[in-house]
């Protein structure tokens, strides 16, 4: 029963995720990225992991989905002018190089990470021992990543805000 | 004397669940949970499918008082019946979709949009023992759950294949993205003083008595105040209530994002928006408003669940009575009062609750001491940034006609 559920949401998010690729329309396959998400975050559900589960769809469903969408919007001039083809037998040969390497790279540490045998039945975390973790322990790292969030927040708002002070100078 | 009798064991309060244990006591042990939870969904959809017919009707008929017209009257006494005349009407109509409109699209939005906003009635305790699941993380349970709103807009925007939808809808994202953050960030001052994320541990945080006779809801407290009122403020934006309906704004804005849909489809909007609506304002009751606890210990012969409804439905009433009197505000006015106002105090209020938490020990004159740094440091920041925000706007001078 248990397989068959995990089965099943794999096929969900990894489905969403290849048919994404596979679309010509832009919005669909942001859509059904989204999809995919919300896949990933079920699967915390099935492992326990309430509260990642809840970050995962605030942030991703919440949040980086609004951003991709407005992206999208912004960027595309017509359907028409996606292309698909390789511009040139070089560029296609060094993509799928490129791919390759990453895939292998995924593949050596799925394929060669020591995962101990039987999934050991550890204590189900609460929300409060995670926090209590993470601003304990890994205090350090919290505040590194709040840090290079708030620099790409300002890094944002300084390319896209236009000082018409600036302006005049030019 | 007669020994007080706990108000856990009176039989009203026992009642929903003794209700509950009749029916599903029928159910072969393993498949009760199941049961209980099939019960409390369809009880959920009864209930809150009831208060929205009678709040559509509530509605029309203030709205139709403060502006001196009797509201509807036509059906049924005093137009009692006029929800299921408009349910009617709205179910019989015909679903129109646009020629070029991405028909998937078109027809998931509104069903997202009303998935998410029942999902988020999951969490709420509406009384004693009175909660459908009792999650650890319940309050972010909530809004992740309402996290997808704003793609629900987007798609119902973007698919009807209509520039002024498109356009309404980006208005609307801009708009959702601006107060989602105050809305998220007046509830951590509560999680941060309950010391837990579920709701049931927040409302039992608001339990108890000071003095014999105060409760000690987070709304009494400075910094309880200041996040009851910036989680109101940014509850009414996140509904697209007036005077935040910049999305819809039927009289300027030919109804936004909603504008190519019809029947069915734009029932489910309209619902969604006062469940979405309902859903928050019990919210506010749990995290601020001490939940389903009497307000007064003398009081608590009433059942919790009773408490709760008339918590909900008095913030639903100041829902109403503001779509009333304020007027519409402009786009720019909106995200500037989230950005430069609500966002600002909402992060000192964390700070105000940080020294709430700390002093916690205080007591005697350093009681007095701690309430009145606490308001200072609340009232201080809402008058200098307030006087910024307003500096050449107010306080105006009017010239009545003479």
């Amino acid at each position: 029963m248990n397989a068959l559920f995990l089965i099943l949401i794999a096929l969900v998010t990894l489905g969403a995720a290849a048919t994404a690729m596979a679309l010509r329309n832009l919005i669909h396959s942001v859509l059904l990225l989204i999809g995919s998400w919300i896949g990933v975050s079920v699967f915390y559900l099935f492992a326990g992991a309430e509260f990642v589960a809840f970050a995962q769809v605030l942030v991703y469903v919440g949040a980086v989905s609004m951003v991709v969408l407005f992206a999208v919007l912004l960027t595309r001039r017509s359907r028409l002018d996606i292309s698909v083809t390789p511009d040139s037998l070089s560029r296609a040969i060094s993509a799928v190089l490129a791919a390759g390497a990453v895939l292998g790279v995924l593949l050596y540490g799925i394929v060669f990470t020591p995962l101990p045998g039987a999934a050991p039945k550890g204590p189900s975390a609460t929300v409060k021992q995670l926090g209590v973790e993470l601003m304990g322990d890994h205090a350090a790292a919290l505040l590194i990543i709040g840090l290079i969030l708030t620099v790409a927040t300002l890094g944002a708002v300084v390319i896209a805000s236009n000082d018409p002070k600036a302006e005049d100078r030019q | 004397m007669t020994a007080p009798i706990n108000p856990a064991d009176s039989l009203l309060e026992r009642a929903p669940q003794a209700l509950r244990d009749l029916v599903t006591s029928h159910f072969p042990q393993p498949w009760r949970w199941f049961a209980n939870g099939l019960l409390a969904d369809v009880a959920i959809l009864a209930v809150f499918g009831l208060l929205f017919a009678a709040l559509t009707l509530a509605e029309r008929k203030i709205l139709g008082r403060v502006q001196n017209r009797p509201g509807p009257n036509r059906t049924g006494p005093f137009g009692l019946l006029q929800p299921i005349a408009d349910g009617i009407k709205m179910l019989s109509k015909e679903d129109i979709v646009p020629r070029d409109a991405d028909h998937l699209l078109h027809f998931l939005a509104p069903v997202t949009l009303l998935a998410s906003a029942i999902m988020a009635f999951a969490v709420i305790p509406y009384g004693r023992n009175l909660v459908p699941v009792d999650l650890d993380a319940g309050v972010l349970y909530f809004f992740c759950v309402g996290a997808t709103t704003e793609l629900a807009v987007f798609m119902a925007g973007w698919s009807s294949h209509n520039k002024y939808s498109l356009l309404a809808a980006m208005r609307a994202l801009a708009q959702l993205i601006s107060y989602e953050l105050p809305l998220l960030l007046s509830w951590v001052p509560v999680v941060m003083i309950s010391g837990t994320l579920s709701t049931t541990g927040i409302v039992a945080a608001q339990s108890g008595w000071r003095w014999g006779w105060m409760p000690t809801w987070h709304v009494f407290t400075p910094w309880g105040l200041a996040g009851f009122i910036i989680f109101m403020v940014s509850a009414l934006a996140e509904s697209n209530r007036s005077p935040f309906d910049l999305p819809e704004a039927e009289s300027e804005l030919i109804a936004g994002h909603l504008t190519e849909y019809s029947g069915c489809k734009y029932v489910f909007f309209f619902m969604a928006e006062y469940f979405g609506m309902t859903a928050l304002s019990g919210m506010a009751v749990t995290l601020f408003l001490g939940g389903w606890h009497a307000p007064l210990p003398a009081l608590e012969f009433i059942p919790s669940y009773a408490w709760f409804g008339i918590k909900l439905i008095s913030l639903l009433m100041g829902f109403i009575w503001i779509r009333a009197t304020f007027p519409r505000l402009r786009m720019d006015q909106l995200t500037r009062f989230a950005w430069k106002f609500l966002v600002p105090l909402a992060l000192i209020n964390l700070a105000t609750a940080a020294f709430w938490s700390l002093s916690f020990g205080w007591s005697g004159p350093m009681l007095a001491a701690r309430c009145g740094v606490a308001l200072v440091l609340v009232i201080v920041p809402f008058v200098l940034l307030g006087r910024r925000l307003t500096a050449g706007l107010a306080p105006r001078s009017y010239a009545y006609a003479t």
